[in-house]
């Protein structure tokens, strides 16, 4: 499971690439999780351009992410996001909590 | 009851199998020739409650997951059962955000999950014994 990661101006890229379920999802956290400890970065934006599937296992690991950028005063959000996740995120009323973008650009200029 | 077609799968609780249960009942699936958004419905639905059957059915331990998957005209019924330690009040389970392993960071939204995306969701369940989710969803034909 790939997680990449870029910082700029202090939020910190997240690019998971792959589906996001139960049997990936605890890597992609630990993964994360070290890089914001490492980096303690502002804000996250999730890059989701090469997730295609995600269940509400993902959902966790992203709300998970979310509590712990909160506990600094950062935010988070969330950019190219397939149809299939918009669904999901939809559902579960991530949507209040963490905005999504058209892109990664849109998002660095809004949060 | 008349059916079109019906396969039966069996396989390891193991978390690898997640990707690839929810693979086999979208290729089973595919000669409805469903929408890629009611593909990609069924297949979410089927990655939680097999994912459910790992982590709350069987702890995590090794078990046997069956899955059982029936076309009839276009309507497709799922059953996904596993022999694990059961839910007590099927009620509570169902709820939105009602999980019993928030250490484990789950969202408890897997069964609202099956109910969106599906048409129809029966749960069956006994403590010790197991549990059977049985799933349905009609193919709008275009
Ligand atoms: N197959 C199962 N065996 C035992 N308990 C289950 C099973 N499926 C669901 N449950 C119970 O129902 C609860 C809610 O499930 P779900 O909505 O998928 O949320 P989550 O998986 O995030 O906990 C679980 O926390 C668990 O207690
Ligand atoms: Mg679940």
């Amino acid at each position: 499971m790939n997680v990449g990661f870029d910082l700029v101006n202090n939020k910190l890229i997240i690019r998971i690439d792959g589906d996001i379920d139960h049997h990936t999802c605890e890597e992609i956290r630990s993964k994360i999780d070290n890089e914001i400890m490492k980096r303690n970065p502002k804000s996250i934006i999730f890059d989701m351009k090469n997730v295609n599937f995600m269940d509400s296992s993902g959902i966790g690991v992203i709300i998970g992410r979310y509590k712990l950028i909160m506990t600094s005063g950062g935010i988070a959000a969330m950019v190219n996001v397939k149809p299939q996740i918009k669904r999901v995120y939809e559902i579960c009323g991530l949507k209040k909590i963490i905005p999504v973008y058209e892109n990664e650009k849109q998002a660095l200029e809004s949060i | 009851m008349r059916i079109d077609n019906e396969m039966k799968l069996e396989f390891m609780s193991k978390s690898q199998n997640e990707s690839f249960a929810r693979s086999v009942v979208a290729a089973f699936i595919a000669q409805l020739d469903p929408t890629i958004d009611e593909l990609a419905d069924v297949k979410t639905a089927v990655s939680e409650a097999v994912t459910n059957a790992i982590i709350h059915g069987y702890e995590c331990q090794n078990g046997s997951i069956i899955i059982i998957s029936r076309i009839l005209d276009k309507t497709v019924e799922i059953e996904i059962k596993d022999c694990g330690k059961g839910i007590e009040d099927i009620e509570l389970a169902r709820q939105p955000l009602y999980t019993s392993k928030p250490e484990l960071e789950r969202s408890g939204m897997g069964f609202t999950v099956m109910e969106t995306f599906m048409d129809e969701v029966e749960v069956e369940s006994q403590s010790g014994v197991g549990t059977t989710v049985r799933m349905k969803k009609t193919f709008k034909s275009i």
